[in-house]
C-alpha cells in the first residue's frame, strides 16, 4: 500500500496512466462488485426488469460512487477519524438525495417506477465499501476513477441481466418490441410463443446473477476460491 | 494548523460545518428543483383522473407530453361541496378549485375536523354524455391509497374507476391498482345510490359471493387493503350523493 501511495504522490503520474485505467476496467470485469464481491445484490434484482430503468439505476450509482470517492478522499486528512463512519454516510445521503430530487424532476416516470430504490443506494454496499477501502487512503483523482470503475461495474450487471430479462419476460428491448404485439398476437406470437413471466419476477434474476458468476468462473480460474 | 483531530472540539466544529453545507445544497436544491416536481405533480394528477374516465386502451395513449391536452379536452368542470353536499365552489371556477383541493393532505392532516373536509368532483363530458369524476382517499395497510371513481350520467351506476398506492404488498394488496380489480367495481353494474337516491353500501366480501349488487369479492391475501378500498368508497362519496339529488 505505502508503495502505492509513493506512486500516486509521485507529479509525473498522467491522469490516465496505467495504473489509472486499471482502477477503471478491472472493476467491470475481474473485479466487478457484484460478481466477484457480491455486493450490491440486492437492488440488482429489484430493479433489472426493464433496461431504461436498469440504465437510470446504473447511472445513478456512478454518479454517487465517482462524486462521493472524490469528496471522501478530498477530506481524508481532514476527517475527524471518530466520525468518519458518519461522515461517509452524510456524503453519501446527500448524494444520493440530489439524485433522487432530480430524477424526481426531470424522469418523472422512471422515478416512480425507481421508487425506493433510488433512496436505498445509501445501503448499497458498494458504495460504503469503496469509501472506506479506497478513498479514504487514496487521492481524490484515482478515488474518482475508482468510484466511476466500481460504478460501472455494478451498471454493466444490471444491464447484462436486464436484457436477459427485458427480451424474455416482456419480448421487448428498451420499450421497443421484439418480437411482435403480444396482446394482439401478431409476429411471433401468432404462432404461440409467450413471453415468460417467470423471468419478471425476482427469483430469475438471482438465477440470471449466478449463471454470470458461474461463467466468469469457469472462464478465469484465478477467481475460484481453493477450499 | 496544528489542530488534534482527535478532540472533541475539532470533531464537533467539523460535524456543524458539514452539516450546515450539506443541509444548505440540499435545501438550495429542493427549492430550485420544486417548480418542476410540482408540475410533474400536477400532471401525474390529471392523468389519474383521466384513468377513471378511459379505458385502459384510451389511457395507453395518454403520457405526460399531452396529459394536460386531453384533460382540457375532457375535464369540462368540476365542484367543490361540503360534507353536506352544499356546493362550496363551482361554475367558472369549479373546475380549477376541484383540481386544486388536495384531499390527501386533508386526510392526513388531523388538525382539519373529517366533517370540515371539502369534496372535490370533476365533470366530464365523453361519446355526448356527462360523466362525474370523484377523487377518494383511503388507508391500506402499509399507507395511504387512492383513487378516482367515474360515475355515468345517471348519477349512480359506477363507469369507471383507478386506484393506487404508496407501498402495498406486491402480488397481495397492491393488485388493487390492476384491471381485474377495478373490473369487478365497473363490470358488475354498480350502483352508489338506492331506488331513493340515497348511499347504498358497498361491501367487500370473501365468500364468492361478489356477483351480487353492492357486493365486491375482495382479494385473496390483501384483505386489509381490500376492505381500505371498501371503507375509502363508502367513506368518500356519500357527500356526493346528497349533492346529486339536488340537481
Amino acid at each position: 500500500m505505502s508503495e502505492n501511495l509513493a506512486k500516486i504522490k509521485a507529479p509525473s503520474e498522467s491522469l490516465f496512466s496505467k495504473k489509472n485505467r486499471k482502477l477503471l476496467i478491472e472493476p467491470l470485469t475481474d473485479n466487478n462488485p457484484v460478481t466477484v464481491q457480491v455486493l450490491g445484490i440486492c437492488s440488482s434484482l429489484a430493479i433489472t426488469v426493464k433496461m431504461d430503468i436498469a440504465l437510470v439505476m446504473g447511472l445513478s450509482v456512478i454518479f454517487v460512487t465517482a462524486m462521493g470517492n472524490y469528496v471522501i478522499s478530498a477530506l481524508r486528512n481532514i476527517m475527524p477519524p471518530r466520525i468518519r463512519i458518519i461522515v461517509q454516510l452524510v456524503v453519501a445521503a446527500a448524494l444520493v438525495i440530489i439524485v433522487n430530487e432530480i430524477l424526481k424532476a426531470y424522469l418523472p416516470d422512471i422515478s416512480e417506477q425507481l421508487s425506493v430504490f433510488v433512496g436505498l443506494i445509501i445501503t448499497n454496499c458498494i458504495i460504503m465499501g469503496r469509501f472506506e477501502a479506497y478513498a479514504m487512503a487514496n487521492k481524490p483523482w484515482p478515488s474518482f476513477l475508482d468510484g466511476i470503475g466500481n460504478g460501472a461495474g455494478y451498471a454493466i450487471l444490471l444491464l447484462i441481466v436486464a436484457f436477459v430479462r427485458e427480451i424474455l419476460g416482456s419480448g421487448s428491448l428498451f420499450g421497443m418490441p421484439l418480437f411482435g404485439d403480444a396482446i394482439e398476437k401478431t409476429g411471433l406470437y401468432s404462432m404461440g410463443y409467450v413471453n415468460n413471466n417467470l423471468v419478471i419476477l425476482p427469483p430469475m434474476a438471482l438465477i440470471i446473477v449466478g449463471i454470470i458468476i458461474w461463467v466468469q468462473r469457469a472462464k478465469n480460474t484465478t477467481l475460484q476460491e481453493e477450499n | 494548523m496544528a489542530m488534534d483531530k482527535e478532540s472533541n472540539a475539532y470533531t464537533i466544529i467539523f460535524a456543524t460545518i458539514m452539516v450546515v453545507v450539506v443541509g444548505g445544497l440540499l435545501a438550495f436544491l429542493a427549492i430550485s428543483l420544486k417548480e418542476r416536481q410540482d408540475a410533474n405533480g400536477e400532471i401525474k394528477k390529471k392523468m389519474e383522473v383521466l384513468s377513471a374516465l378511459l379505458s385502459p386502451d384510451e389511457m395507453m395513449k395518454v403520457s405526460r407530453e399531452n396529459a394536460e391536452a386531453e384533460y382540457e379536452k375532457y375535464i369540462t368542470g368540476g365542484v367543490v361541496i361540503d360534507v353536506n353536499g352544499k356546493v362550496i365552489a363551482d361554475g367558472e371556477k369549479g373546475k380549477d378549485a376541484a383540481f386544486q383541493t388536495n384531499i390527501q393532505a386533508q386526510y392526513k392532516d388531523k388538525t382539519i375536523a373529517v366533517n370540515k373536509r371539502t369534496y372535490p368532483m370533476f365533470t366530464a363530458k365523453k361519446e355526448g354524455k356527462t360523466l362525474y369524476i370523484i377523487p377518494i382517499v383511503g388507508m391500506g395497510l402499509w399507507g395511504p391509497i387512492w383513487g378516482n371513481v367515474c360515475i355515468a350520467e345517471d348519477k349512480s351506476s359506477i363507469a369507471g374507476a383507478s386506484f393506487g398506492h404508496k407501498g402495498e404488498t406486491p402480488g397481495l394488496g397492491a393488485e388493487i391498482s390492476l384491471g381485474f380489480f377495478i373490473d369487478r367495481w365497473v363490470k358488475g353494474d354498480e350502483k352508489i345510490t338506492d331506488e331513493n337516491g340515497d348511499y347504498q353500501k358497498f361491501d367487500v366480501v370473501k365468500d364468492g359471493t361478489g356477483a351480487q349488487t353492492s357486493k365486491i369479492d375482495g382479494i385473496s391475501g390483501g384483505t386489509i387493503t381490500s376492505e381500505g378500498v371498501e371503507e375509502m368508497m363508502n367513506r368518500c362519496l356519500v357527500p356526493y350523493t346528497v349533492y346529486f339529488k339536488t340537481l
